[in-house]
């Protein structure tokens, strides 16, 4: 009934299109704080360290609890070593395990859950496997994987990795459920396309979305986990610095040297926070029918 | 109608605007829209979405008041009171007693998880000086007026377990409930099967007749206006661009945009074979309402004067009126009226 | 209603037996088996292929895990080997003051998060909201034991009104077991605040702009009616589920707090039995914990049943 687009029209409406999308970021100003605030934090951590050559477990036993000063920004802890330093330090390793732990959780929670939408017998294992595995509280089944593996980095990813792929999985399985029961979709199938181009070509590009979303709470969601096992002596084993190592360290000498918890702990607060608002950010600007209205 | 002619107008909407604020701008929904209820009466507004017809019914209770930055011109003079100026609580004590609503979609405006006693009692408790015992006894005989075969039932019964006809009906009986001189219907058949708007229509009429109730009903249904309205209101674009009474809007549209409307409507006798007739472009969005007369991006006749100035509302025939610089009158076709 | 509860019970089966596969896991995949890790690093490879033969964990995984099921069956949750104490006298010892500190952090935290979200989501874009946002924004990126170190900081060591650490039982008199626990179960409650906040702003949020409000305007009510009558109760399904989940966090941070704190629960224990590698007790808390937590959700569950009559006949 409509006549076709004619070639000028067309560039009107994709002109106004990319209006839209500049007003609706303009709208998610978490989104661009969130992001801004992380990256720089990203980049503080890999090239300050390396620049100032500063060694994070250097003890100056003189400089023992020494409050902030032009040398020590931050302070020095109950070994006199920089603290400046050591939360940089701390930052690459909380930032690591985070991010290998929002990596490896999202492929392994993609994979799970789009098998799952698609296959219903797989589904039903796999769903009940999810639930039996979310029933058991977080950090508790962390904690039981840890006591049982022992201290170390690799053991956190792992542990961690563990925890979070369910919550992924249910979120990329009920995106591609919605997904799986358009019309495209079945159009597909009654053209004969394989299940593997189905769910890789189909369905994959439509879980992206509220993955990426998923993706940076889990970062942040892993950033405290690691510290609260860290600190617990259920983590990375000291001395290395980690932000949970660092405040644990703190912990018995908080009360005369407030400044021990103070810049560490600003430190994860930060770093979560605008994970955190990058998320929000990311589901209002990706998600436009909730965009303005709700924000959760 | 003859008589209702006469008397004193119920409700006079005067020259309203509703402006929404969008992002420091001010949009407006409705556009200095003039309408007159007389008791008794049957007013018709139609339109296609977007048009500004629900705003401006709701702005009628001012229910759009807490969703958005809204803002009004002009005046509601409702018996005589302007409800624009009324302080809230005051305007509750008309809400839902003198003046009540249904809406399109009776699942959602119903409460699910309260019965359909709480929801219907609640409004006669709220507004009469009724026991409990009484306000469910004219519950029961309210849902019987509508047409519900088992009142007593229906009371315990939640919203989701009627069917959308019956909830309809229980959103009628509420609005009833008080006895309003006045029923805004906002779309109150769209969302249901073509037999129950029909059973629906036909309950409205009967109720109008039976308890001298006015209506405003608002709908995009051509067919539904002809069969329930004394008088019509087109609108477009927050304004209203032809007013008549029902048989000369059909008979003799004026209006482009209204010629248009009939003329989508589908008939038996249509040659086979040929297109549907459709209203070229889309409604333009708030933001881009164009300057002289709205309907000129899609009108058929537009002229550059059309695209320049805002056409004034002549009186074609007798309470026949047009918003149009061209439009067609009955008695020479194709004459042009002189501003 | 019966039936409902019923199915709801039901569905918890398959949930807890991948529960307790999981818990059993954790156990039997410690490398080097148990004695690994009960006898230390000192331990000579004999001693530990003696203790875990003596244990039973040579045998075939079925068979410890039939075995190890049954015992979870009729209370023989293994044995402390530090405490020289069956590992359910050993939760059932610690569990108190856990209880305690649970219930009223949750407490505080409901007092607080359910009329601040309520109130954010009714004046949403105001001063209010955006300030109760930012707070709670922040509140869910701050590690519960750093607040709980800040608390202790401000409250116990600068102005010195609580004690920073220590419990007394209720034996002692009420007031004495609160004053121990008012500063963890604050520190704890703030931390849930701010998520339950947060999540009880959008369930009112999501119910603020129905139809049926504006239905409930057009009748001539109150806006005091319109929230506390239509919008409470429609939302109420919703946070009552966001309470329950947060159970989950709630035990994570009575962990934490209770270390801090130097509260005698289960988080102590635990925090014990992980730098003595005292695998069982770690086990049994670990399931324990699940337990309520499962038990907790079947009871929101079955109330969000009660509140929403929609959901018994298996709607929504």
């Amino acid at each position: 009934m409509s006549k076709p687009l004619s070639r000028a029209a067309s560039a009107a409406i994709l002109q106004e299109q990319r209006q839209i999308r500049r007003e609706r970021l303009l709208s998610t100003p978490g989104l661009l704080v969130g992001l801004v605030v992380f990256a720089l934090i990203v980049l503080a951590a890999l090239v300050i360290p390396a620049v100032s050559g500063v060694d994070p477990n250097e003890m100056t036993v003189s400089l023992r609890l020494s409050p902030p000063s032009p040398e020590h920004p931050f302070g020095t802890d109950e070994f006199g070593r920089d603290l400046f330093t050591r939360v940089l330090h701390g930052a690459r390793v909380s930032l690591a395990v985070g991010g290998s732990v929002a990596l490896l959780s999202c492929l392994l929670g993609t994979v799970i859950g789009i098998y799952a939408s698609y296959f219903k017998a797989l589904d039903q294992v796999l769903m009940r496997i999810c639930d039996g595995l979310i029933a058991i509280p977080g950090i508790l089944l962390a904690i039981a994987l840890m006591a049982a593996l022992g201290a170390g980095s690799w053991n956190v990813v792992l542990a961690l990795t563990i925890v979070y792929t369910p919550s992924v999985a249910r979120v990329v399985r009920s995106s591609a459920l919605v997904t799986k029961a358009q019309t495209y979709v079945e159009a597909a199938k009654v053209q004969g396309a394989t299940n593997r181009r189905i769910l890789w070509k189909l369905i994959l590009p439509s879980v992206i979305s509220p993955l990426t979303v998923q993706a940076s709470f889990i970062f942040a969601q892993a950033i405290i986990s690691e510290a609260s096992l860290s600190f617990l002596g259920a983590g990375i084993p000291a001395p290395a610095a980690s932000w949970g190592n660092i405040l644990q360290a703190s912990r018995a000498v908080f009360s005369r040297a407030p400044w021990t918890v103070l810049f560490p702990g600003a430190a994860v607060v930060l770093c979560v926070l605008s994970l955190n608002l990058l998320g929000d950010g990311l589901r209002d600007y990706l998600d436009p029918r909730t965009g303005g209205r709700r924000k959760k | 109608m003859s008589e209702t002619q006469n008397q004193k107008p119920l409700l006079e909407i005067q020259n309203l605007r509703v402006f929404f604020r969008v992002r420091q701008r001010l949009l407006p929904a409705v556009d200095g829209v003039n309408l007159t209820i007389r008791p008794g009466e049957i007013v018709g507004v139609v339109g296609e979405s977007g048009s500004g017809k629900s705003v401006m019914s709701q702005s009628i209770l001012r229910l759009r008041d807490y969703d958005s930055a809204i803002s009004y011109q002009g005046e509601i003079l409702f018996e005589g009171q302007d409800l624009l100026q009324l302080p809230l609580s005051r305007l509750r004590k008309i809400r839902g007693n003198r003046i009540s609503v249904i809406f399109q979609d009776p699942l959602t405006s119903l409460s699910p998880v309260h019965t359909v006693e709480r929801q219907l009692t609640e409004v006669l408790l709220l507004h009469k000086n009724l026991s409990k015992a009484q306000a469910r006894a004219r519950a029961q005989e309210l849902l019987h007026l509508v047409g519900i075969p088992s009142p007593e039932r229906c009371l315990r019964q939640y919203p989701y377990e009627l069917s959308g006809g019956m909830q309809q009906r229980v959103m009628i009986a509420m609005a009833l409930s008080c006895e309003p001189s006045l029923l805004i219907a906002d779309e109150p058949t769209t969302a249901l099967d073509v037999t129950i708007q029909e059973q629906i229509l036909d309950l409205i009429a009967q109720l109008n007749e039976k308890l001298g109730m006015s209506v405003l009903f608002i709908t995009h249904d051509l067919s539904a206006m002809a069969q329930l309205c004394h008088s019509v209101r087109v609108m477009y674009l927050g304004q209203i661009v032809e007013e008549a009474e029902t048989s000369a809007l059909f008979a003799r549209p004026m209006h482009p945009y209204t010629q248009g409307l009939l003329a989508c409507i589908p008939r038996l006798d249509f040659p086979r074979g040929e297109p549907l007739h459709v209203i070229e472009g889309t409604v333009p969005p708030l933001s881009r309402i164009p300057a002289g007369c709205h309907f000129c991006t899609r009108c058929p006749h537009a002229t550059d004067r059309c695209r320049t100035q805002a056409p004034p509302t002549v009186e074609a025939e007798p309470g026949h009126f047009v918003q149009c610089w061209n439009f067609v009158s009955p008695e020479t076709p194709g004459q042009e009226v002189e501003a | 209603m019966l039936s409902y509860v019923l199915k709801r019970i039901l569905s918890l089966i398959p949930v807890l037996f991948v529960v307790s596969v999981v818990i059993f896991l954790v156990i039997y995949l410690i490398p080097g088996g148990p004695a690994t890790a009960l006898l230390g690093l000192e331990a000579s490879a004999e001693q530990i292929e003696q203790l875990n033969t003596e244990l039973g964990f040579n045998r075939p995984f079925l068979v410890q895990y039939a075995d190890w099921l049954s015992g979870v069956f009729h209370g023989d949750w293994g044995e402390s080997f530090f405490l020289q104490q069956s590992v359910l006298d050993c939760i059932a010892q610690y569990f108190g003051p856990t209880l305690s500190l649970a219930i009223l952090a949750q407490i505080f935290a409901v007092i607080l998060s359910i009329p601040l979200g309520i109130l954010a989501a009714y004046y949403r874009g105001s001063a209010v909201d955006l300030a109760t946002v930012s707070v709670s924004l922040l509140g869910i990126a701050v590690p519960g034991f750093l607040l709980s170190m800040f608390l202790m900081l401000f409250f116990g060591v600068f102005l010195q009104l609580l004690p920073v650490a220590g419990y007394a039982p209720l034996s002692q008199g009420l007031w004495e077991h609160l004053r121990y626990l008012i500063l963890p179960a604050l520190s704890l409650g703030l931390v849930q605040a701010a998520y339950i906040t947060r999540m009880t702003r959008s369930a009112v949020l999501d119910v603020l702009y129905s139809n049926f409000i504006r239905t409930a305007r057009a009748k001539g009510l109150r806006e005091s009616a319109v929230v506390f009558r239509y919008a409470l109760k429609n939302a109420g399904p919703t946070i009552l589920t966001v309470i329950g989940q947060s159970f989950g966090g709630l035990v994570t941070g009575t962990i934490v707090t209770e270390t801090i704190f130097n509260i005698p629960g289960l988080g102590m224990l635990t925090m014990t039995s992980i730098n003595r590698r005292d695998v069982f007790v770690i086990q049994g808390v670990v399931l324990f914990v699940t337990l309520i937590y499962v038990l907790v959700n079947l009871v929101v569950d079955i109330l969000y049943g009660l509140v929403d009559p929609r959901i018994q006949l298996g709607r929504k």
